[in-house]
């Protein structure tokens, strides 16, 4: 076997593997963990297919930002599993039919004439030093400079309403303005009074004050 | 050096010889590195403790040197309590995935020219992803610890470094526009060429000088990213105790640290081969070559040092400010303006040989 051909079963046994655990693990942040593992793993596989790019992009986004936000409030949620189980058995039959239809499309497409592997044969070696970015890059702002702009924009809608709908200004806030602490100098603070140094005599009144605990 | 190896690889056999031969670069990489992390701790001891005109460590070994050495030992001997209340299996694997990325990443990372494990293509991408999952490590131990103190620091460390690590991938957007490539090497070999390399100060036409403003932000951000001082709520002593490391000891404890102080050295080494032209030499009558390379190396690292000898630390809304609203800003409107400095008839990456052909 050849050791390439290894890796590739290496990685996708981990990949089905933790795929599964993700659904069948108790814990919810066991869960989540299996699902970077699998995203991990899907990078190596594409990584296999010289797509270094998409392998690594896949690394950095998911797992390495989308998924620790998502650890990140799954950690601090607090889920009742009982209440999660509660309706297994009467969410099954859906579940199954929606399971059903998936396989029988996949199976449809995957064993379709178009999909074989004499249908796609394997793309030609590529020259040492070939840059997958860069030509990724060119086609992505030549050709789709457009609709990739548009993705980007859309993006940027979606962040913009994500952000304004959850921001709320409690009254219990004490937010302040970096620039305005920043600029803040003592005139306005503190105030210096000159004041004539007092001498107290020393008096029998004194000396009862000093007395008394 | 082909000569005296040509006998052993003969006797491997190929593919075996493929993996010994592999084996050998990232020991030859690995030991020096962890032996570096090791007196690192010794010289930041040493350094601090001069600025605040004490001693630091003195009394094992001639200097204190020996000091790393039996804190190495005294870790080693000391029990990994496991809290009865913890994750086991995650308690154990957060200190490993602490660590682990911070030696992969020294995979693409050259020290010398031609001196790296694997001299990939998208060196720079990889380094990212890598660096990326860093912060699992973290969280891992965070919540496994199970508890309220070390969730905290797990959460503080999870928003912050995933902040910085905006501010720190755009700045190395503006490096690789420049350089034209992902591939370290390529990277410190276009910094070799320019108005002032032909001067014979090749130092001024490094790219700390053009993305000066990207140079800072991506230090700081490398700070940042580290947890280190000014940036270290998450295990700010005053808060919450040690943060996601309070449970934990002996080993378990070390390998926290070792991966706090190996990132240290690669944030530093990073900073060196993107800013400071790695192994170049700065001026034309020196030749290049590794010591280069360490000097900056060690220079950052004592930058690291005096940061935290210096700064109080940050208010932890105060981090967020600075990571959201002054670096992404900034080096946003860098990208911009490099990239229309490119194009414009001013360009001074003319001449940069990966450009050629494009």
């Amino acid at each position: 076997m050849e050791f390439k051909t290894f890796v590739f079963y290496l990685l996708s046994a981990v990949l089905v593997l933790s795929a599964l655990r993700v659904i069948t693990a108790r814990n919810p942040v066991h869960a989540v963990l299996f699902l970077v593992l699998a995203f991990f793993n899907a990078g190596g596989i594409w990584l296999l297919l010289s797509a270094e790019f998409l392998a690594v992009t896949l690394v950095m986004v998911y797992v390495g930002a989308v998924m620790v936000l998502f650890l990140f409030v799954v950690m601090m949620l607090d889920i009742d599993f009982t209440r999660l189980r509660e309706g297994f058995w009467k969410y099954l039959p859906v579940g199954a039919l929606v399971g059903v239809v998936l396989t029988i499309e996949m199976s449809l497409v995957l064993g379709g004439k178009y999909f074989g592997l004499e249908a796609m044969p394997a793309p030609a070696a590529t020259p040492a030093g070939f840059s997958n970015t860069r030509e990724l890059g060119l086609v992505l702002y030549t050709d789709y400079a457009w609709p990739f702009e548009l993705a980007a924009l859309v993006l940027l809608v979606a962040m913009i309403t994500a952000v304004s709908l959850t921001l709320r200004r409690r009254r219990t806030d004490k937010w302040i303005a970096a620039s305005a602490q920043v600029s803040v100098h003592h005139e306005g603070r503190i105030e210096l009074v000159k004041m004539a140094a007092e001498k107290t005599e020393p008096s029998a009144a004194a000396d009862d004050a000093a007395a008394q605990p | 050096m082909d000569a005296i190896l040509q006998p052993v690889a003969d006797f491997f056999g190929p593919t075996l010889w493929l993996v010994v031969w592999s084996l050998v670069k990232i020991f030859a990489l690995l030991v020096p590195l962890l032996v570096c992390v090791a007196y690192m701790t010794y010289a930041e001891r040493k350094i601090i403790g001069f600025m605040q005109v004490r001693l630091g460590p003195n009394r094992t070994g001639p200097l204190g040197l020996l000091q790393p050495i039996a804190d190495a030992l005294k870790l080693l001997f000391k029990e990994v309590v496991i809290p009865s209340g913890a994750s086991k299996g995650l308690y154990v694997i957060g200190p490993i995935l602490a660590l682990a990325p911070s030696l992969a990443a020294w995979a693409v990372v050259p020290v010398g020219d031609g001196l790296v494990v694997a001299n990939v293509n998208a060196g720079l991408l990889l380094l990212l992803a890598i660096a990326s999952i860093e912060v699992y490590g973290v969280i891992i131990a965070g919540w496994a610890t199970n508890s309220k103190y070390a969730f905290l620091g797990a959460m503080r460390a999870a928003a912050q470094m995933v902040s910085y690590e905006v501010a720190l991938g755009f700045s190395l957007i503006c490096v690789l526009m420049i350089s034209g490539s992902l591939n370290f090497s390529d990277i410190v070999n276009s910094q070799n060429v320019g108005f002032f390399h032909d001067k014979g100060v090749s130092f001024l036409s490094w790219n700390w000088l053009p993305l000066l403003p990207l140079f800072v932000v991506y230090f700081i951000s490398g700070v940042a990213e580290t947890n280190r001082a000014p940036f270290d709520v998450v295990e700010g002593e005053s808060e919450i105790v040690a943060g996601h490391m309070v449970e934990y000891s002996g080993m378990a404890f070390a390998l926290f640290f070792l991966a706090e102080y190996a990132n240290m050295i690669l944030v530093s080494a990073v900073t060196a081969l993107l800013f400071l032209g790695g192994w170049l030499s700065p001026v034309g009558f020196l030749p290049d070559g590794f010591y280069w390379m360490a000097i900056k190396t060690a220079f950052f690292l004592f930058m690291f040092l005096w940061i935290r000898a210096t700064f109080p630390r940050f208010r932890y809304d105060q981090i967020m400010r600075l990571g959201w609203k002054v670096f992404v800003p900034i080096t946003l409107v860098w990208v911009v303006v490099v990239a229309v400095w490119m194009i414009s008839p001013w360009s001074i990456w003319q001449n940069v040989p990966v450009m050629a052909g494009h």
